[in-house]
């Protein structure tokens, strides 16, 4: 097997508050292949953002890794001081937000903004991260990319914005791209595009692509690899295809059985049960199982780690991970 | 057609503690903010008391004892015309918390209900409003205060008066920043599609969530007061003496701080601290009231 | 009276000026609804759905046309008559936590709203909540919560069963699950689609979600730029679009495919929605469409169909009627 480009191993992460500890990421261990896809998907408190947030060092306020590593390339980047992490963060390893409106400085050219991407990271110098700028705008598909590249963030649309959030990430050519949502707060026929110029980039470049999304729809139709997480673990990881034939865990089906598609009239709804809640104590049995309809006594006396299922590279944290498969099949 | 009863394990939380339980909770942490209040409730005690057990009236002179240091019979000296200090300044805190909580009540009563109607009025009244505001800050207010005083004269009243009516620009400039930002907001709007008359969402959804900005403001707002007071006392138009007063004790001891340097400690201390407290406790009060909250 | 309209709107308009320029919001958009009928609204940002909603109830102030609702024209209805009237009409938010009192418990936020219409005395009011609570699927201990302690969904709950205390006809639902998670939107589609069987309630739904749209209405129309493009029966239009701009949007949804050879390959529509303030000339979607050509440019079309049930506003489909 080819080596791995990331791999994140046993990763624990928690939030530190007034009263009480939030556990938000309690072990979570997966690899990203050199020019794969991977696709974490998750609903809101699951742990997708914060697993990636704390290997690249961005935790928010109290946040802190507890336990494990993410070795990229042959560095643990939990162990690199902040420089170091800096230095990585950016060049060789790109990020694109959510709301590209708050990632970019306002008071700033965008033209500046891309150029110091790269001079910060001595990628090329000043003359030549001119050029690129221009490029690069005009690869992300910003037309008149010479004036474009006069304007401040706020004379652009949100499409366009996120257009230059990728132009940045992508500045330095990194092997590796972090997108956190990044169509989550754009209109369908914008996210199309954003899609498929992040495709693009992705060809061309060979890079390995991390997107982390709640939407099932963007993940199946972008990435090579689907992770589903709850609760700050991981349920199921499974290649694409395995994937959409053979889903293992409850909470996977459930969750794709929950998306209302056009075309499927009269179709009877069977919602999952109760809400997703913050762990304010490590889990000791399956996160899932009070909203899980299989859910067994065993469930709730062991915490079920992610096990192979069958031959194909399909891992599955679920007792009852076979009957599952047979009973969706 | 049965469809599935939705059931909800997540159960909300039950009411533990009273929101303001969690905001003493809150203020409890911070040590200053406790030490503060305990300095301001004494404060206000004495306020209240303090002309019963003072030793001797604040008007008694008795020149066999002028400019004496601290002794057993007057523990904070006394001063050029023999009054004992100690009684002075139990005397001061009363007139100083008359007029720093009457000024400060004056100008928040004033600045919330301008700021009020101009915020949810809008249009020419916000215009109006804001102009006087803008007048007001542009102006300079001792110098308003000062004239006042001098119209009006030297009393408890005038002074009170003066300060209060100069000093509500700030909290009408506030109390409307706050209002217009929640007016166009969706809570108002829920309110509206309720049907709410326009005195009910003032009174039961705008006024409940400016409350609490509003306490820190007014916390905020009654050092400055005293400052204000202590101030028009140095230019000599505070208090007339024989009413004992902070400014006029300092003002007076400044001409005698190298001969008898107790005059200054014993009052400028007391009130330097008393304004540290005040501000510690609005400090506190901020920090409890709106907790920045989240992780 | 099942053929009495609850609701009808004719031509209206909603404009608004910022910093001198006018904008667009909604531009001469006629419906009619009736009771136990969900409308769905569908358009990308910008569109005018969510003013659409909101000028319907006198939210906002039509700068034309007119909404008669239960028989009267709103906008000739004094203030207090039209506080009365907003009993039968309200409104559900897509951020329940915003549009709730931080400082109000969960109990009172919904008695308040009787409280607002004058219904029922103090006892009544709070044996009212409690069957609310527990109709919406909320445990009754949640009266003594404030919102923020509630998760999102049972925010959304809240905002459900305040705007069902004081008995509505029509309920304006804004982008009422799409803050919310997946699991969750399903748990409050199912709650809204039960109410409106028990309580014969008019929806309109607003939402930028054309599958959950499709699920819920049985009509729907799709605005682009304030104008309405296409309207027609949830099933006529979404198996048989006409305009190109909701086939785009049809085409812009990201299905799950069954295998990965299904997958649905990234192309796009070039372009992004013009600013309101300019809108193009002629048709509002010519500058992205397709298939647009010289009269598209230069001449507004009309919205008409081959019946009167499926109308949309296009040249091409025009010419397609005549032919």
């Amino acid at each position: 097997m080819v080596q791995a480009l990331l791999t994140v191993e046993n990763l624990h992460t928690e939030f530190r508050r007034a009263e009480d500890v939030i556990y938000a990421v309690n072990g979570v261990s997966f690899t990203v292949a050199p020019g794969e896809t991977l696709g974490i998907v998750g609903e809101s408190g699951s742990g997708k953002s914060v697993s990636v947030l704390s290997v690249l060092g961005l935790l928010r306020g109290t946040g802190r890794v507890t336990q494990g590593t993410a070795r990229f390339g042959s560095t643990d980047l939990l162990k690199l001081k902040r420089r170091q992490l800096e230095d990585i963060r950016g060049r060789d390893i790109g990020v694109i937000f959510q709301d590209p409106m708050t990632s970019l400085n306002p008071t700033m050219r965008i033209g500046d903004q891309i150029m110091e991407a790269m001079l910060t990271h001595h990628f090329v110098g000043r003359k030549a991260a001119y050029n690129r700028s221009i490029e690069l705008l005009e690869e992300v598909g910003i037309p008149d990319p010479q004036t474009r590249f006069r304007n401040y963030p706020f004379e652009f649309s949100g499409g366009m914005r996120q257009r230059v959030m990728i132009a940045m990430a992508v500045a330095c050519e990194p092997q590796l791209l972090i997108a956190d949502e990044p169509t989550t707060a754009l209109d369908v026929t914008v996210q199309m595009q954003v899609l498929s110029l992040l495709q693009k980039l992705r060809e061309t470049r060979r890079m390995s692509v991390v997107i982390i999304t709640h939407d099932f729809g963007v993940a199946t139709n972008f990435c090579d690899r689907i992770m589903v997480m709850y609760a700050g673990k991981v349920m199921e990881s499974a290649p694409l295809e395995e994937f959409l034939k053979r889903p293992a865990h409850p909470y996977s089906v459930g969750l794709k059985s929950s998306i209302i598609e056009v075309g499927q009239t009269n179709r009877v709804l069977l919602p999952i049960p109760g809400t997703t809640q913050q762990l304010t104590e490590p889990p000791r049995s399956c996160p899932f199982v009070d909203r899980c309809t299989m859910a067994q006594d065993a469930c709730r006396e062991t915490l079920p780690q992610l096990r192979q299922l069958g031959g194909a590279d399909h891992w599955v944290a679920c007792l009852r991970a076979e009957e599952v498969v047979r009973h969706a099949g | 057609m049965a469809i599935a009863r939705i059931a909800v394990n997540g159960v909300a939380p039950a009411r533990r503690r009273s929101q303001l339980a969690m905001a003493w909770g809150r203020y409890k942490k911070d040590r200053l903010a406790v030490v503060g209040l305990a300095w301001v409730i004494l404060f206000l005690v004495i306020g209240i008391i303090g002309p019963w057990i003072a030793p001797y009236n604040y008007a008694t002179t008795n020149f066999l004892t002028a400019n004496q240091g601290p002794t057993w019979q007057h523990i904070m000296g006394t001063d050029n015309l023999g009054h004992d200090m100690f009684s002075e300044i139990l005397w001061s805190v009363q007139n100083a918390l008359e007029v720093a909580l009457g000024a400060t009540l004056i100008s928040f009563i004033v600045g919330v209900a301008l700021g009020l109607w101009a915020g949810l009025k809008g249009g020419w009244a916000d215009m109006v409003v804001m102009r006087l505001v803008d007048f007001m800050f542009a102006f300079p207010t001792f110098f308003m205060d000062l004239i006042l005083v001098t119209k009006f004269g030297r009393g408890m009243g005038p002074i009170l008066f003066a300060i209060g009516i100069t000093g509500w620009a700030g909290y009408a400039r506030l109390i409307r920043s706050l209002v217009l930002g929640m007016r166009n907001g969706e809570m108002v709007e829920a309110a509206r599609a309720l049907g709410a008359t326009q005195p009910h969402i003032m009174r039961k959804y705008l006024f409940p969530n400016v409350m609490n900005n509003m306490i820190v403001a007014l916390a905020f707002g009654i050092p400055g007061d005293l400052t204000v007071m202590a101030g028009l006392s140095v230019v000599g138009m505070g208090l007339r003496p024989p009413l004992p007063s902070f400014g006029n004790m300092i003002a007076a001891a400044g001409s005698n701080m190298l001969g008898y340097p107790w005059l200054m400690y014993f009052p400028a201390g007391i009130f330097a601290l008393t304004l540290l407290a005040f501000l510690f406790v609005a400090d506190g009060l901020q920090e409890a009231l709106n907790p920045k909250g989240g992780f | 009276m099942p053929d009495e309209m609850l609701l009808e709107v004719t031509s209206v308009s909603k404009r608004f000026q910022v910093r001198g320029q006018t904008l667009h919001a909604v531009e001469n958009v006629s419906f009619a609804l009736r009771s136990g009928e969900t409308l769905g609204l569908v358009g990308e940002s910008g569109s005018g759905k969510s003013t659409l909603g909101r000028t319907v109830l006198r939210l906002l102030e039509a700068d034309a046309g007119r909404v008669v609702f239960q028989g009267r024209d709103l906008s000739r209805l004094s203030v207090s008559e039209l506080r009365k009237e907003r009993r039968h009409m309200q409104i559900i938010f897509q951020d329940p936590l915003a549009s709730l009192n931080p400082r109000m418990t969960v109990g009172s936020a919904i008695e308040d709203a009787m409280i607002i219409q004058g219904i029922a005395s103090r006892v009544q009011r709070k044996m009212r909540v409690n069957e609310l609570l527990e109709r919406v699927g909320l445990p009754l201990q949640a009266a003594d919560a404030f919102p923020f302690e509630l998760s999102g969904g049972q925010q959304q709950r809240v905002g459900i069963a305040r705007a069902l205390s004081v008995r509505p006809k029509l309920v304006v639902c804004d982008e009422p699950i799409s803050a919310l998670d997946v699991s969750i939107q399903v748990q409050i589609i199912e709650l809204l689609k039960d109410l409106q069987r028990e309580l014969q309630l008019a929806y309109i739904f607003i939402s930028h979600n054309l599958g959950v749209v499709q699920h819920l209405s049985d009509r729907v129309m799709v605005l682009y730029l304030g104008e309405v493009v296409e309207q027609g029966s949830a099933q006529d239009l979404f198996t048989n679009p006409q305009h190109p701009y909701t086939r785009v949007l049809l085409d812009s949804i990201l299905k799950i495919p069954s295998s990965s050879a299904e997958r649905r390959p990234l192309v796009t529509l070039p372009g992004e929605i013009p600013s309101p303030f300019h809108p193009p000339s002629g048709c509002p979607f010519h500058p992205r469409c397709t298939l647009a050509y010289e009269r598209c440019t230069v001449e507004k079309p009309i919205l008409q169909g081959p019946t009167t049930t499926h109308l949309t506003a296009c040249h091409l489909a025009e010419t397609a009627i005549s032919q």
